[in-house]
């Protein structure tokens, strides 16, 4: 019996002793918070996570009428749209100049690498305190100043969106390098006998041998890349709300949906129930978009 | 089935990690060690103070205490973020300073009825700050110290300009332009254009407010709309100093001469005067219309029990000890550290510190045009006007229909707590739970 139960050579027994512990923490972390939350999603949980006051639906429709958080998510495919193809396109440029340097390689993939260990919150502070504050000695002001420019307030005007150009470039330079070393390993597994016959065949160097031979070599990486990049956009928090955010609570635009739910479920508002509605809302969005993607790209077939 | 290396280490790596989590969430929680002082052991929380001393004024007050062992947390960071989660668990405070509290945290029955403790001194406190701990009569926080905010301008810059310390909104915004050259802007509320720190109080200077008495909407009134469209108007004619290294609360801005004016702080006075010596002066924020009047925010945190505390008893009497007996320990609070104004009448009279100058001026504005939010506007009633009012200043736009929507959610946000009142009240009578709860464990607690 306990021998049955402990499996040949003790395996199972083993299993449980490696897996256990993680299989626990799983749970424990991610799916009891998760189902918790489901069911807070259906009351009206003020204040408390043991509520008493069953809603139904009712938090799920004033989500979806609420301008707040539609605009949040609106705000999110915005971002997304500025941010995914700026860190593609930098992070393929960087790995392919990367890849033909002849000396100090190693050097420039670590300085390109290097603000890939920079907190998002460090930066972020640099970027609202010093770069680009408001007023004439903050960097940006400075260099608009050389050309004769007025002073921007890139954090606090709305027409035009300024405050776009800061969130994005502070993403944009914390993460190229790390999708540039992705490419780096794309790269340097692409055979090289497939350039030899491509010269051979006739395709010039440059444009016509990026676009017929590297790239398609890339799409695995490529796909992983695109994927990863509107994952992490999706949880963008750290850096709007360090950069935007006061002690006064945070402005009505560049709000990502995180950020929203934050502050209504867990700042004073303490609307729990909301906060667990439209938790689940998005965290279906985002099954379905990364299933959506998955099909469309081929993600996980055997590549041929 | 076959182990690798790689998996191995994960698994080791999550267990390690969880261990480590775990060890974080137990840590430090105040309840640690044996109460070798003997009587119950209390853990006290504060946020963080950013003035010298305070800290050690605390713990000292702490440690004066016969009855009961109070271990102080003094906590940076979002602090009403981490009280708010901690009052969901058994691990949270016994006794903690509040920003509030909100009518959610009473009708949650999060925190304990202080009525009694306070019951003694109640007329001495500022009325109008008392008035936002108390729901149905009952009291739910004692205040602690009270904070006002005010408009300091540089005497020297105005008088440069041919310039009068403004008297109305549009003296204001008028002061702010002329004041503005390319190097200095007239004025500064905040990097949010006023959003966040002014809040109601342009309605109170235009004779409105966001809640009234009686509970409804204060503000369903043309005149809201003509008062915030001033504050657009100062946006943007490009009169506000927007993008500061530092925000209103720090003086900075306005010592360092990038603002002739500045919406702060009465904690920076003493900053301020250090600095500028006499060319400075304070004002309230200036009336609005016919039927408006200067106005100046109020606010004080509360000390608080929470409803979770094995010792109800206990911390009410420390409660009442620290912040309705030893008058030595607030007065020394208010003024020694920081900058504050205590919150009992009696003890703001006599203090020294508050006769002279700006300070007396803060101190008279505060008593007669001094305005705290009241309980029943709520956080998301609130979140919904601050949205708008950065709308209407950042964005254009239209005051009038930006205003009718938040009339409409805090009418909601109205409806709902009143609701919920009428709910509790119908469960007391009917089973009366509160009482019995937290009297059962009182008189143990006593002789332990």
């Amino acid at each position: 019996m306990l021998r049955n139960l402990l499996g040949r050579q003790n395996r199972t027994l083993w299993f449980w002793v490696f897996v256990g512990p993680f299989a626990i923490g799983l749970g424990l972390f991610t799916y009891v918070p998760l189902a918790w939350s489901l069911y807070l999603s259906f009351f009206d949980a003020h204040n408390t996570v043991t509520p008493h006051d069953f809603v139904g639906f009712g938090n799920y429709t004033a989500l979806l009428r609420d301008g707040d958080f539609t605009g949040s998510l609106g705000t999110f495919v915005v971002f997304s749209a500025f941010i995914v193809p700026a860190t593609f396109v930098l992070s393929l440029a960087l790995a392919l100049a990367i890849n033909r340097l002849r000396f100090a390689q190693a050097f420039f993939r670590s300085v390109f690498f290097l603000p890939t260990a920079c907190s998002y919150v460090v930066a972020a502070l640099i970027w609202k305190l010093s770069i680009f504050n408001g007023v004439r000695f903050g960097l940006a002001n400075t260099v608009l100043g050389w050309f004769g420019g007025d002073d921007v307030a890139w954090l606090s005007s709305t027409s035009p969106p300024w405050y776009w150009l800061v969130i994005v470039t502070v993403r944009l330079w914390l993460q190229a390098g790390f999708y540039m070393v992705l490419f780096l390993a794309g790269l340097q597994r692409i055979p090289a006998p497939l350039y030899e016959a491509a010269a051979v065949d006739g395709a010039r160097p440059g444009w016509q041998t990026f676009r017929h031979i590297t790239f398609p070599a890339l799409r695995a990486t490529s796909v992983a890349v695109v994927l990863l990049l509107v994952i992490n956009a999706f949880q963008s928090f750290d850096e709007f709300y360090n950069l935007l955010s006061s002690s006064r609570g945070y402005p009505p635009y560049a709000r990502p949906p995180l950020v929203y739910l934050y502050y209504t479920a867990l700042g004073q508002g303490q609307n729990l129930g909301y906060g667990s509605a439209g938790a689940m809302l998005l965290a279906l969005l985002i099954a379905v978009v990364t299933v959506v993607q998955a099909r469309w790209f081929g993600l996980g077939k055997k590549e041929d | 089935m076959p182990i690798s290396r790689r998996r191995l280490l994960a698994a080791g790596g999550g267990f390690a990690a969880a261990g480590a989590l775990a060890a974080g969430c137990g840590n430090n929680t105040g309840r640690g060690g044996s109460g070798s002082g003997g009587g119950p052991m209390l853990s006290h929380w504060y946020h963080e103070y950013g003035e010298m001393g305070a800290e050690q004024a605390v713990q000292r007050y702490a440690d004066a205490y016969r009855k009961a062992k109070v271990t102080i947390q003094w906590r940076p960071g979002n602090y009403d973020q981490q009280t708010a989660a901690a009052l969901l668990t058994d691990s949270g405070p016994d006794v903690f300073e509040v920003n509030g509290p909100t009518i959610d945290q009473i009708q949650g029955r999060q925190i304990l009825d202080l009525t009694e403790q306070i019951a003694p001194v109640r007329h001495d406190f500022h009325h109008a700050v008392l008035a936002t701990k108390v729901h149905y009569g009952r009291v739910w926080a004692i205040p602690q110290v009270i904070d006002t905010q005010l408009l300091y301008y540089r005497k020297s810059m105005l008088r440069r300009a041919g310039v009068e310390p403004p008297r109305t909104v549009d003296e204001l915004a008028d002061a702010a332009r002329k004041l503005t050259s390319d190097k200095v802007k007239g004025l500064f509320l905040g990097n949010d254009g006023g959003a966040g720190t002014l809040g109601g109080l342009p309605l109170y200077a235009a004779g409105l407010s966001v809640v009234t008495e009686d509970g409804k909407v204060g503000f369903d009134d043309p005149a809201a709309a003509r008062v915030l469209g001033v504050l657009r108007r100062m946006y943007a004619q490009k009169s506000l100093l927007l993008g500061a290294p530092t925000d209103w609360s720090d003086p900075s801005a306005f010592t360092q001469g990038l603002t002739a004016m500045q919406w702060s702080g009465l904690w920076v006075l003493p900053r301020v005067r250090e600095i500028l010596g006499d060319d400075f002066g304070v004002l309230p924020f200036p009336r609005y219309g016919e039927h408006g009047a200067p106005a100046v925010p109020v606010g004080a945190y509360g000390a608080a029990v929470s409803a979770r505390t094995k010792h109800p008893r206990a911390a009410k009497d420390y409660v009442k000890w620290l912040w309705v007996d030893r008058t030595s320990y607030q007065e020394d609070f208010a003024l020694n550290y920081g900058f504050h104004i205590p919150a009992r009448l009696s003890l703001a009279e006599r203090a020294k510190k508050l006769r002279h100058g700006a300070a007396a001026e803060a101190v008279r504005l505060a008593t007669e045009h001094g305005h705290a939010e009241p309980l029943l506007w709520t956080t998301a009633a609130k979140n919904a006007y601050q949205d708008a009012l950065s709308r209407i200043i950042r964005s254009g736009a239209d005051p009038e229909r930006e205003l009718r929507s938040v009339v409409r959610r805090t009418e909601e946000e109205l409806h709902r707590v009143t609701a919920r009142d009428k709910r509790r009240t119908h469960t007391r009578n009917t089973e009366n739970p509160a009482d019995g709860k937290q009297k059962k464990p009182t008189n143990k607690q006593k002789k332990g």
